[in-house]
């Protein structure tokens, strides 16, 4: 019982990674594969965040001594990675415009399709 | 300004990166790309001399002494990898001129260098940090960067392969980014040599296992290791010339550099290969990638495409080389992380020229060129020779070097299938040249004008360079021996 | 947007605050919580609310978009630049006790500078996402 509920953050993580992933494999429009990216994505922000705090903790501001605080350092590190996030999400978008504009479309089957009646004249 | 080398190795296409925007000039953009590209190779040239002899560099990012600020940390294998990504970019900037200008918007070419420039930023960093999340950082950047200028291809086919490179290869990075994130749980700290001293306290805990296995998955999408490999090959056919032959040159090089440092240096070879069968799984797949890659690349009809499938057979044999854990093996692979950059470099660079000329290349675009255009025919087959690994080319020494090893193991099946990929990439490679030069011209539209002096410059520095390390390899291997030994050493 | 008067007017009058609180956030990084990231994300914010409500053109005419350009490069030379600046005084890169007699004082004017040169960087990158996204498939 203590593994189930004593560490729920990363149950939590991993159903959050696991719908990400799932998204990204089994859906075939491309908007809908970024946001699975980012789930995924926010699972692992969750994981670092959650690693970092500490019960009864406050913000990691300097104030009275003896203060219990939450390490600052997984937050920082995250701030990191989700601009990393950030701009994961606007170049794929990007792209996908960018695709929209030269296919007609942003369903990756119907892309393929294209693709391939062009190979076979 | 000696102590000064590790910071401005990055600091150099940085600067111009932002230069280049400010810019805005094509041509000014250009001589930024070309002065920074160059400097950043001296650079590189110093720091190798500094490392050879087995020495390390350190320096303390912000003057915070490591573990607690950002370290450079730079040994034999590094300094090696600088080398050939500064190196590379270097020689590929005199042809970059002509071959940008035919490919790119007018109006886009300098924010197509600066995003070069940045990729190549990222590329060095990961090479140089000796902190690990630093290393996340470096790698999203060059990975970033590089689907943007993989998306600016000629062909609309350029936007969806840079697209799912960009969903591969954020999945890789957000593995390793978990990796890292499992490695600070367990012991709080970033730094890599740090890490490889507090790990061992933590052996046999699952979550180092996890740790492990996230980062070499991780790094095996970036390495585009089989069955990982899907994004490549689309992505480098359909990238603009200058694109492709960089990106084969050097990004899968950073990717094996990134797999190596983490198994042999943080998690030390003797943990990391124990109990969890990664050295036999990774023989097993680099013997499918090396077999079946070049099966593929037999059956391309582009041939930017074929030279992109027989990049995954050649990671192959980086990767068999690693898998061994012996000084031989992966003195070998190091080595053949310059050669096939050297080769590849090559190869990609004389089609690009192919690609200026006609406008294509699939293997009916290359017909009769041998004779039309003999210096570009005359560099492709050197580079293809290389890459068969016929002697007194540069492939030749990495496949003795690699055959050898794997026969110390008596892994004679491995041995069977090093030399099988060969005879393949003789059939696929052969195939190009009896078009290049027995078949008639075909008729379609070509450019008039001669092939620019530049454009040849940086085709035949190329092949040069791969006979010259096929007659003379022993500097290089010299440094690939120091090297592997400081990775078995444990030393990071 | 035209005939929301109410929408109008209060706009007017948050836009310039929400611009003040966004440099607040940027000079007090060094003292308390803030810093370029945050600022340059609500100094970007401030603008794309003026572009939602009084149109993408007129905020183009008020930030053109060359600024951006201007302003996302010159945010990393700024950032580079003070750490070549400690590297030429001897130190190390971006050693900011390099940059004054005084190493408190060095790290305080360190700090501000390379904060400053990430929330332009960061105003210039956000603020050219939003014009991109929101002027495309406009001309035809």
């Amino acid at each position: 019982m203590q593994t189930f509920l004593g560490l729920y953050n990363f149950w939590v993580v991993i159903v959050l990674m696991m719908i990400g992933f799932y998204i990204v494999i089994a859906h075939d429009n491309l908007v809908k594969k970024i946001i699975g990216l980012n789930i995924f994505q926010t699972a692992v922000f969750i994981l670092y965040i959650s690693a970092g705090k500490i019960q009864g903790g406050t913000a990691p501001i300097l104030g009275e001594p003896g203060a219990v605080y939450s390490h600052p350092l997984p937050h920082v590190l995250i701030l990191t990675a989700i601009v990393v996030g950030v701009a994961t999400t606007a170049l794929g978008l990007a792209l996908i415009v960018r695709i929209h504009e030269a296919y007609g479309s942003n369903e990756e089957d119907d892309l393929l399709v294209l693709d391939r009646r062009e190979d076979s004249p | 300004m000696t102590a000064q080398l590790p910071a401005l190795q990055i600091l150099l296409p940085m600067l111009a990166s932002a230069l280049c925007v400010l810019l805005r000039s094509p041509a000014g953009a250009w001589l930024c790309f070309t002065l920074a590209t160059w400097a950043s190779f001296a650079v590189s040239v110093l720091l190798v001399l500094a490392t050879r002899s087995g020495a390390i560099l350190s320096y303390e990012m912000g003057g915070w002494e490591p573990p607690f600020g950002i370290e450079l940390r730079i040994d034999a294998l590094n300094a090696f990898v600088l080398l050939i990504v500064s190196g590379m970019a270097a020689v590929m900037a005199p042809f970059a001129r002509s071959s940008v200008l035919a490919e790119i918007e007018q109006t886009r070419v300098y924010l197509f260098y600066a995003l070069v420039l940045l990729c190549l930023t990222g590329l060095l960093g990961i090479s140089i940090t000796g902190d690990a999340f630093n290393l996340f950082v470096f790698l999203e950047i060059s990975s970033l960067s590089s689907y943007a200028i993989i998306a600016m291809g000629p062909n609309r086919r350029a936007l969806l392969a840079a697209f799912q490179y960009l969903i591969m290869g954020t999945v890789g990075g957000t593995f390793i980014l978990i990796g890292i994130g499992l490695m600070y749980m367990l012991t709080g700290t970033l730094n890599m040599a740090d890490l490889a001293e507090r790990l061992p306290a933590m052996a046999d805990s699952r979550t180092e296992k996890a740790a492990l296995g996230f980062i070499v998955v991780g790094a095996s999408i970036k390495l585009a290791l089989f069955p990982l490999h899907a994004w490549l090959p689309n992505a480098y056919a359909y990238a603009p010339s200058l694109v492709s032959a960089l990106l084969a040159a050097t990004a899968t090089k950073v990717a094996a550099y990134v797999l190596i440092r983490f198994i042999y240096t943080v998690f030390l070879p003797e943990r990391a290969f124990d109990g969890l069968m990664l050295s036999e799984l990774m023989m097993a797949l680099a013997a499918i990638a090396m077999i079946a890659g070049s099966v593929v690349a037999i059956f391309q009809h582009n041939v930017k495409l074929l030279l992109a499938w027989s990049s995954i057979a050649q990671i192959g044999y980086i990767v068999l080389g690693a898998a061994l854990v012996t000084t031989a093996g992966l003195a070998a692979t190091t080595l053949h992380l310059l050669n096939h950059a050297v080769a590849k470099g090559c190869l990609f660079l004389a089609l690009g020229v192919i690609v200026w000329k006609t406008g294509g290349a699939r293997l009916s675009d290359l017909a009769g060129l041998g004779r039309t255009l003999p210096w570009v025919g005359a560099a492709f087959v050197i580079g293809a020779l290389s890459l068969i690994g016929v002697p007194f080319t540069g492939g030749f020494i990495t496949k003795w070097y690699l055959l050898v090893a794997v026969a110390e193991q008596e892994l004679w099946l491995l041995a069977g299938a090093v030399v099988l990929s060969s005879l393949l990439s003789i059939i696929y490679m052969g195939r190009v040249i009896e078009t290049l030069y027995f078949r008639a011209p075909s008729q379609g539209t070509t450019r008039s004008e001669p092939v620019p002096v530049l454009m040849l410059t940086s085709v035949w520095l190329l092949a040069l360079l791969n006979v010259a390390i096929g007659s003379y390899s022993e500097p290089f291997a010299a440094i690939a021996r120091t090297a592997a030994g400081q990775l078995l050493g444990g030393t990071p | 947007m035209r005939q929301h008067t109410l929408l109008r007017v209060c706009t007017r009058m948050l836009v310039p605050l929400i611009l003040i609180f966004a440099l607040y956030v940027q000079f007090h990084g060094d003292y308390g919580p803030g810093g370029g990231f945050q600022a340059g994300v609500i100094f970007a914010a401030g603008i794309v609310l003026y572009a939602l409500v009084f149109g993408v053109e007129a905020a183009r005419r008020a930030v053109p978009a060359t600024w951006l350009r201007i302003l996302s490069a010159g945010g990393v030379l700024l950032f580079a630049g003070t750490g070549v600046v400690s590297m030429l005084a001897g130190h190390n890169f971006l050693d900011y006790d390099a940059l004054a007699g005084d190493p408190v004082a060095g790290q305080h004017i360190g700090i501000i500078l390379v904060e400053f040169g990430v929330g332009m960087t960061v105003t210039g990158v956000i603020l050219s996402f939003f014009y991109v996204f929101a002027g495309r498939g406009r001309r035809d």
